[in-house]
């Protein structure tokens, strides 16, 4: 039986897995799920996107923020008064939420640069509860505690993307898509390789000629637009926002998804943010005492598995791109002799 | 000139001299080790000459030019990188990033050749890791590619570290201890290595506290105690030296009220 089970855990045949999820979550809606279902799975891939955006600062390159709610208000408040106000089209306003908040994390970085570690982390603390004091009280702008109402939907080519007609579904699983796919390009770059050796030590990392300060701000400016984007989304789909939504407590809840979920790896922040987002509403059953049993879920899944529940090292061999494999092929198991670098033969000539 | 000159630097912390006025000078393609005691100030010379301080008084010129209190990044992109004395590798990526990681600093393309995937991001990464693995299996290492750093022994930890070294492409090596918690066979073989490196051109700088470790294979050996050079010579000649012998084991009343 478990020789079965390994079996089917192979590395050849987890891209049929892969496909198979996809489509699974392709067709799902047409099953007729209930509005309700639907929005809870809506908001599953929004924690998604932004814990893929947390995973990028806290996961890979080991920087915890603990005010991300802030990029995920302006990604919101941005879009939503753009559209509301000069009634842009919502891609249009969701790349200006971007901006914004790409441009917001730069400032914040760039003015923590020397702090590590858990003053960072204070400090990105601090940064969330002043943008949410702007937008409580930034009134003319804001609107403050009322916040803003009568968001208009995302539409598509004239097409207005509802919850009733799936559109809205479905362009969160296309935003969850492209954004999964640019952390997987970042990740397998020298970019990706830069960020985990400053996780996993910054000082080596130095040592190999990594501007670890710049990665750093690189990583926050990611995290920060994913996150922005992500509220975008949400601000388009819920159509009201105030400042209550994006609080110290939503900061945590990302933070939470990308532990529980195992930092550093993808696999983590979609179930992260599956079970941490559907337990609070399968555990209605239990009225006052779900958040009870909720906290202890999360203590003891940190007393078991620290490392988070998908949180393992992949067991596949390293891949070697085609390219590589022949180029090695060819060589053989000729003897090597190291030499030290003489620099380019362009460099000599020039 | 010398390829790599010190010059009486120094370096103190509050009113402890560290390293006082030490000078040394390596020539290209020579192996010279600096040893002394406990705490003498070794590794702050290799922390002083790989940026990691700022030194408070001398010189240090490497093919010429100075290099001294630049950052760490300078120094390695002028091409002296540095192994650690208590393992610093990358422990959760796999042995091959280790080196891919050490290749960042060649690795000329942008975000947005990452983004789209380009040619020139293929060639990049495809060079790199041809080179990272000829790195390795030169090295030693050649079948443990896939492995993560933390599931090798600790001897082909050092190995590995010095291989990530190597692939900042460095003209030279600064090697902290990397025969330290080896066995004899092991630390034999490690010395092997290194005699192949200096054959094929590279230029290695050693620290160690076990003199038997380092006589065979050293041009020239500097002898550091309480920061200051007590002395610097051919391996026989340092072994022979009084003021070493009494560092060493305490010998003269002298040397033995400093300790």
């Amino acid at each position: 039986m478990k020789n079965i089970l390994s079996q089917m855990l192979l590395p050849q045949f987890h891209k049929f897995y892969i496909a198979a999820i996809i489509l699974t979550l392709i067709f799902l809606p047409l099953l007729g799920l209930s509005q309700y279902v639907l929005r809870i799975m809506i908001m599953i891939g929004i924690y998604a996107m932004l814990a893929m955006g947390l995973n990028m600062l806290t996961g890979y390159t080991g920087q915890v923020s603990l005010g991300h709610a802030a990029f995920y208000a302006i990604g919101a408040y941005v879009s939503a008064l753009l559209a509301t106000t000069l009634q842009l089209n919502f891609f249009i306003a969701m790349l200006a939420g971007v901006v914004v908040a790409a441009i917001s994390s730069l400032l914040l970085a760039l003015t923590t640069l020397r702090l590590t570690g858990t003053y960072l982390s204070i400090a990105t603390l601090g940064y969330g509860e002043i943008i949410r004091m702007i937008l409580l009280n930034w009134e003319p702008v804001t609107n403050g505690p009322l916040g803003v109402r009568n968001i208009p939907r995302p539409s598509f080519l004239g097409y207005e993307l509802t919850l009733a007609n799936n559109g809205i579904y479905y362009l969160m699983l296309v935003l969850l898509g492209i954004i999964s796919l640019l952390c997987y390009l970042i990740i397998n770059s020298k970019i990706g390789r830069a960020f985990i050796a400053i996780k996993e030590d910054e000082l080596a990392a130095q040592f190999m000629g990594i501007k670890t300060t710049g990665y750093k701000v690189l990583a926050f400016v990611i995290s920060a637009s994913i996150a922005g984007a992500a509220g975008s989304f949400y601000a388009h789909m819920i159509r009201y926002i105030d400042p209550n939504t994006f609080t110290f407590d939503t900061s945590i809840l990302m933070l939470s998804i990308v532990i529980l979920g195992g930092m550093g790896t993808f696999r983590g922040m979609y179930v992260g943010a599956a079970i941490l987002i559907a337990f609070p509403e399968a555990l209605r059953f239990l009225a006052a005492y779900r958040f009870v049993v909720y906290g202890l879920i999360l203590v003891l899944m940190m007393r078991f598995r620290p490392q988070g529940l998908l949180g393992w090292r992949s067991s596949n061999p390293y891949r070697l791109s085609k390219q590589v494999s022949e180029m090695l092929a060819q060589e053989g198991n000729r003897e090597i002799t190291l030499k030290p670098f003489e620099g380019k033969e362009e460099a000599v000539k020039g | 000139m010398a390829f790599l000159e010190v010059k009486s630097i120094s370096k103190h912390f509050g009113g402890l001299m560290a390293v006082d006025q030490v000078s040394f000078k390596i020539e290209k393609g020579e192996i010279i080790s600096i040893i002394g005691p406990n705490g003498a100030g070794k590794t702050t010379i290799f922390n002083m000459l790989t940026g990691v301080y700022s030194i408070d008084a001398g010189e240090i010129d490497f093919e010429g030019k100075p290099i001294h209190n630049r950052s760490p990044q300078e120094v390695v992109s002028s091409g002296i990188s540095r192994t650690f004395q208590n393992i610093r590798l990358f422990s959760n990526m796999r042995v091959i990033e280790n080196v891919l990681v050490g290749t960042h600093i060649d690795t000329h393309y942008s975000f947005l050749d990452v983004l789209l995937r380009t040619k020139k991001y293929k060639k990049y990464e495809a060079e790199n890791t041809v080179k990272a693995v000829e790195i390795l299996r030169s090295i030693g290492l050649g079948d443990r590619i896939h492995d993560y750093a933390d599931s090798l022994s600790y001897g082909a930890q050092r190995k590995l570290e010095i291989a990530r070294a190597i692939a900042t492409n460095a003209k030279v090596l600064l090697l902290d201890e990397p025969a330290a918690g080896m066995n004899p066979q092991e630390s034999e073989e490690l010395l092997q290595f290194i005699r192949t490196l200096r054959d094929g051109g590279y230029t290695i700088i050693l620290i160690e506290h076990d003199m038997s470790v380092v006589m065979n294979i050293s041009d020239r050996i500097y002898v550091i105690d309480h920061g200051k050079k007590i002395a610097e010579g051919l391996p026989d000649e340092v072994a022979n030296n009084p003021r070493v012998i009494a560092a060493y084991l305490g010998g003269e009343k002298k040397y033995a009220e400093n300790s």
